[in-house]
């Protein structure tokens, strides 16, 4: 279900282009970052708000990698395993992250705490390797500086 | 205060000279106020074309500055605003490309983060020659740090009567619009973008027309990268004539390098066009040698999407004309460095992967070339490689290039072709030893 001021977020939004569909995109990264995930479920939700039809908006939404379909933990890190990354040891990282979090990539923890994922160059390349957790980058990563921020997230949930 | 992005740039060497300039203050947090920005001189080209240039004589400037686009194919900036027709009673709109997600490029997150006044000035400048009152910024999903900053950036312009209505009095209205993507390569590429924006799925649309004629809701639109866009403001303000002083003959202005992988000092750097490779790998200043002091194997010059160039081929100017010359590409200005440790089979495994992942399965020969190739590919990397697989990969290279809607097709056979021909006893060796030269080499895992 959509918060109150997703909805809010997503009619001012939608209000400033000339064509509703354009709002999809915009609507669809509201949604997807106060629930963490996307579904049919929302698609309606976002149909009623912004009148676009709900096959439509899930059109869009199947095409971008961005956005989870099923349900994740509370943290999705999302490691670069592209070639500036790997020339810096993304996959002994990736390896180093499984091993921590005791689970495989495109798993997620028992505790749903964390899920590891890989994904294409992020534009951080010059500070490789580099990882997102939800919205936030971690750049010129270390094991060192992944136990330290796995260690305050988990401080944090 | 401190940056979002730890990113190394050259700041200090741009604020001493007086022909570099788009990083003249990237180390400085305040450059991101509007106050600061204005302090310094900002908006004033954008008052300066406003309200003393015609928009014809904003294009001729631009035109006659040789400003080329920095987004990756390098075509001359103010001749593609020309192309909008001047009789066109639709709405026009300008949008800027910070979709930035060419593998190696994190230069336009640089400006976002740290000048984002300039960007969203040269924004305006583009849409008044345009005729546009309407401007977008589609910055790519991931950036949310990158596009709170625009949009913080935009409320400030607004604000301040930068954006609005009856922009200083002149009578011209323009509004800003930031939309942020959903992570997909392909939308980076124009026509995709214009889908994307239109809440389509990202995938390119069939040239002609070409959206100056008819793109965003079938209006002319014109699409630039935001480093070309944040070079704008500057041409207004110092003159064509000194732009075009900039750089080489052909290559006019600076431009910003992104140094990435095995790389003592890895960073956005600005230089001139027609700056040496070979300097910016190893001057202190820049990229300061490669890691460890080991020995350089290869250079992708211009993002994943370029050919590969070998260390004898590496006293090259960094502009549109040099490095052709050496069979390769200025691209994005993306430059990733490895050292003899890697092999160059992993490194075309990686590109290809990637590649194939974000072909966006419009047409046949990138939709299915890339995922054989990615899967032939595979075969060769883990050893498991047959004999006559690197002409066959060859061969569905062939078939791919220039048979493709948009340039991802050749984008993805060109590094694959290049590493094949100046890397091939590599390749030769994976399949008849079944495992890897420089593995063995150098005793790795
Ligand atoms: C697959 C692909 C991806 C692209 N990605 C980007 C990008 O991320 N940013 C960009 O500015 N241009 C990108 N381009 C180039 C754009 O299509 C377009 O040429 C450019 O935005 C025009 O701006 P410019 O003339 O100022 O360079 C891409 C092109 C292709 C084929
Ligand atoms: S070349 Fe690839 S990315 Fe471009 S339109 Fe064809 S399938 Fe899509
Ligand atoms: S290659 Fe990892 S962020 Fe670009």
């Amino acid at each position: 279900m959509l918060a109150e001021e997703s909805i809010a977020l997503i009619k001012e939004k939608a209000a400033k282009y000339p064509e509703r569909k354009s709002a999809i995109l915009p609507a669809l990264t509201v949604a997807y970052r106060q629930v963490g995930h996307l579904n049919d479920e929302l698609y309606s939700e976002i149909s009623e708000i912004i009148r676009v039809p709900a096959v439509e908006i899930a059109e869009a939404a199947t095409f971008y990698t961005m956005f989870p379909k099923h349900p994740v933990g509370k943290y999705l890190i999302q490691v670069c395993h592209n070639i500036s990354c790997a020339l810096l040891g993304a996959d002994s990282l990736i390896g180093y992250l499984e091993e921590k979090l005791e689970i495989k990539k495109g798993e997620t923890t028992s505790d749903n705490l964390f899920t590891l994922v890989t994904v294409e160059c992020l534009g951080s390349c010059c500070t490789a390797p580099m990882m997102q957790i939800n919205q936030d980058y971690y750049e010129n990563l270390t094991r060192e500086r992944v136990d330290e921020i796995l260690e305050e997230l988990r401080t944090r949930a | 205060m401190s940056f979002y992005s730890p990113v190394r740039t050259n700041a200090s060497e741009v604020a001493e000279s007086d022909r570099l300039h788009l990083l003249k203050y990237a180390e400085d947090p305040n450059q991101c106020s509007i106050d600061t920005y204005v302090q310094r001189g900002g908006y004033g080209a954008w008052r300066k074309a406003l309200t003393s240039m015609k928009p014809e004589e904003v294009i001729t400037a631009i035109k006659d500055s040789g400003l080329r686009g920095r987004g990756g194919a390098g075509f001359p900036t103010g001749m593609k605003w020309g192309f909008v027709p001047k009789d066109s009673p639709k709405p026009r709109y300008l949008i800027c490309n910070a979709d930035e997600s060419e593998p190696g490029t994190c230069k336009d997150r640089v400006i976002m983060e740290r000048d984002p006044h300039a960007m969203i000035e040269g924004m305006a400048i583009a849409a008044y020659a345009i005729g546009s009152h309407l401007m977008f910024v589609y910055i790519r999903g991931e950036f949310a740090h990158c596009a709170d900053q625009v949009e913080k950036a935009m409320n400030e312009a607004y604000a301040q009567g930068q954006l609005g209505k009856n922009i200083h009095g002149s009578g011209y209205d323009l509004d800003m619009i930031v939309h942020t993507g959903g992570g997909a390569y392909i939308c980076g590429e124009e026509t995709a973008l214009l889908n994307s924006l239109e809440g389509l799925r990202g995938m390119s649309r069939i040239r002609p027309p070409f959206p100056a004629v008819a793109g965003l809701y079938g209006c002319p639109t014109i699409v630039n990268n935001v480093e070309s866009l944040a070079s704008v403001p500057h041409i207004i303000n110092r003159g064509a004539d000194w732009y075009r002083s900039l750089g080489t003959e052909k290559s006019a202005g600076s431009k910003l390098f992104s140094l990435s992988g095995h790389i003592k000092q890895p960073g956005n750097y600005e230089v001139e066009l027609g700056f040496s490779l070979k300097t910016l790998i190893y001057d202190p200043k820049y990229g300061g040698g490669i890691l460890d002091d080991k020995k350089l194997k290869g250079v992708i010059p211009g993002g994943a999407s370029t050919p590969l160039l070998t260390p004898d081929m590496i006293e090259v100017g960094l502009d549109y004309e040099s490095l052709p010359e050496k069979g390769s590409m200025l691209g994005s200005g993306a430059v990733i460095v490895f050292h003899e440790e890697t092999c160059i089979v992993w490194v075309i495994q990686r590109l290809i992967h990637f590649f194939r992942h974000e072909s966006c399965g419009k047409c046949t020969p990138c939709h299915e070339g890339t995922a054989w190739l990615e899967k032939l590919i595979n075969r060769v990397e883990s050893g498991k490689g047959e004999e006559g697989d690197i002409e066959k990969i060859d061969d569905i290279c062939s078939n791919i290039l220039g048979r493709t809607v948009c340039p991802l097709g050749d984008a993805a056979v060109m590094p694959i072709q290049s590493a094949i021909e100046l890397y091939r006893d590599e390749w030769e060796h994976h399949i008849r030893h079944g495992k890897c030269l420089v593995k063995s080499q150098f005793g790795l895992k």
